[in-house]
């Protein structure tokens, strides 16, 4: 691929400017649904905007030289980590893409998980130390079963290269892999069941309680990118390909969008489970289902 | 630049983050403060969004007249908030001390310690009111000539916790 095109996919499509506008727009749906959900109005089109400028327009407190250098350094990182990931999301298979395979992206996707329980320690705050524990403990649990997903859809389709695990394969390994994956998505996103640690009642904010000004907008940014590149990736693996680039993506913008919804309106029906409860629920999953996954992945081989 | 100015401004009214604190109330602001805040009003139309944090906050809503047990936490606290930030003071309690005025536990009311931009009186305040205020208070933090207060400005504020006592060992009630 050519450097020109790669920059204009950095950039451009599905970069900057088109990422950060759209995960705008992901968190309004988040927003809009949760507020449907209880029968309320919600927050205008803008308000993931408005949040965003107000946000860079603050002061920010002042640390000691490494912390702070650290402090800035997680948000941004998070940010640059999520734009790569969502630049190698197959949406168009047969236009090319970074020649990038599976294993790439979901160390990209798992990056802004770590950054986040980092950013708790860094604040030495003791309401970020419990909130990125529960992170930590979160995200072993519901890794396993993430990444036994993962590996199923990989090794029933032989290939970890994304250009040609995006072709439609509409096995039986894929669609359970990809419910798999769907079921994890909650824990990643740190929403209700498993809000966990960011649960403002308990721990105020979490890993992000010292966090304001512009760091905070980032870290707002970052879980609109992580929104897009989640659902984007899942949608990505299931959806068929007409042929047509404008119906492909009209297609995978609904889908991308309906997702959102699902998991909003879960999100909105569901209470906080405590951190022991969470974590059982995915390592009785996972046990369950990896032995189910590895038995389909030999199964259903190609 | 002015251009952004307005836009960054804009963007304040319109995204007014809040910080609850309780300085000794009874109990019957907060009560109202989250009724105001739960689905029935619907808020977030506003942009009005409860922060866990006040390093996240924009508007300080304080209820109460202020304890001697809670004064360096309302200080601490607005000082956490970053600038810029507004203060609404909700109930009768946090604007005279209301039925606490006189009381030698009593430090308040919330003007002698911190600048206090909007008042809320009640005893309790409807949450109508409530909403009123706090959408006042997103008003002001739009304009642009609200600079942050330096030392100087605070410290005509701060009769601090020992001048009170001086007070009380005159006979005078801290709270006139």
């Amino acid at each position: 691929m050519q450097i020109t095109t790669a920059i204009l996919r950095l950039l451009i499509f599905p970069g900057l400017f088109f990422a950060v506008p759209a995960a705008w727009f992901f968190l309004y749906v988040e927003r809009k649904t949760i507020a449907r959900m209880q029968q309320r109005i919600g927050p205008p089109l803008l308000q993931p905007f408005y949040d965003f400028v107000k946000l860079l327009g603050k002061e920010s407190p002042k640390y000691h030289h490494i912390q702070d250098l650290l402090l800035k350094l997680w948000p941004a990182l998070s940010v640059a980590v999520l734009l790569a990931a969502l630049a190698l999301i197959p949406v168009f298979p047969s236009k090319g893409g970074f020649s990038g395979d599976l294993i790439l992206l979901i160390t990209l996707l798992e990056l802004p998980s770590i950054f986040y329980m980092l950013a708790g320690f860094t604040s030495r705050s003791v309401y970020g130390k419990v909130g990125s524990m529960r992170e930590a403990s979160l995200s072993l649990s519901s890794n396993l079963l993430f990444l036994t997903a993962v590996m199923m859809i990989a090794v029933s389709a032989h290939t970890f290269r994304l250009s040609e695990l995006a072709v439609p394969a509409a096995s039986a390994a894929r669609w359970l892999g990809v419910a798999a994956i769907v079921l994890c998505i909650p824990a990643k996103l740190r929403l209700n069941p498993f809000s966990t640690s960011s649960a403002e009642q308990e721990i105020y904010s979490g890993p992000l309680t010292e966090y304001s000004g512009s760091d905070l907008a980032l870290w707002e940014l970052a879980h609109g990118l992580e929104w897009l590149a989640l659902s984007g990736f899942v949608v990505s693996l299931s959806f068929p390909r007409t042929g047509f680039i404008l119906a492909d993506a009209g297609i995978f913008a609904f889908l991308c969008i309906a997702l959102v919804v699902v998991l909003a309106t879960v999100a909105a029906a569901t209470a906080r489970l405590t951190i022991d409860r969470s974590v059982r629920f995915y390592w009785r999953w996972s046990v369950a289902l990896a032995v189910v996954f590895l038995a389909s992945a030999v199964l259903f081989r190609r | 630049m002015k251009l952004l100015e307005n836009l960054l401004n804009h963007c304040r009214t319109k995204s007014p983050w809040l910080f609850h604190m309780n300085s000794g109330s009874c109990n019957g602001c907060d009560i109202e403060l989250v009724a105001s805040i739960a689905p029935r009003y619907d808020v977030e139309q506003l942009g009005i969004h409860l922060e866990g944090s006040p390093r996240h906050a924009d508007i300080l809503c304080i209820t109460g007249p202020v304890t001697y047990n809670t004064l360096n936490a309302v200080k601490t606290v607005y000082g956490q908030v970053p600038h810029p930030k507004a203060v609404v003071a909700l109930g009768s309690c946090a604007a005279s001390c209301n039925a606490f005025a006189g009381s030698p536990t009593v430090v308040g009311p919330l003007h002698r310690h911190i600048p206090v931009d909007v008042y809320v009186p009640g005893c309790p305040p409807r949450p109508d009111a409530i909403i009123e205020g706090i959408a006042k208070a997103a008003e002001l933090l739009g304009r642009t000539e609200r600079k942050p207060l330096t030392d100087d400005d605070l410290k005509d504020l701060e009769p601090c916790a020992g001048l009170c006592e001086a007070e009380r060992a005159e006979g005078d009630a801290p709270c006139k």
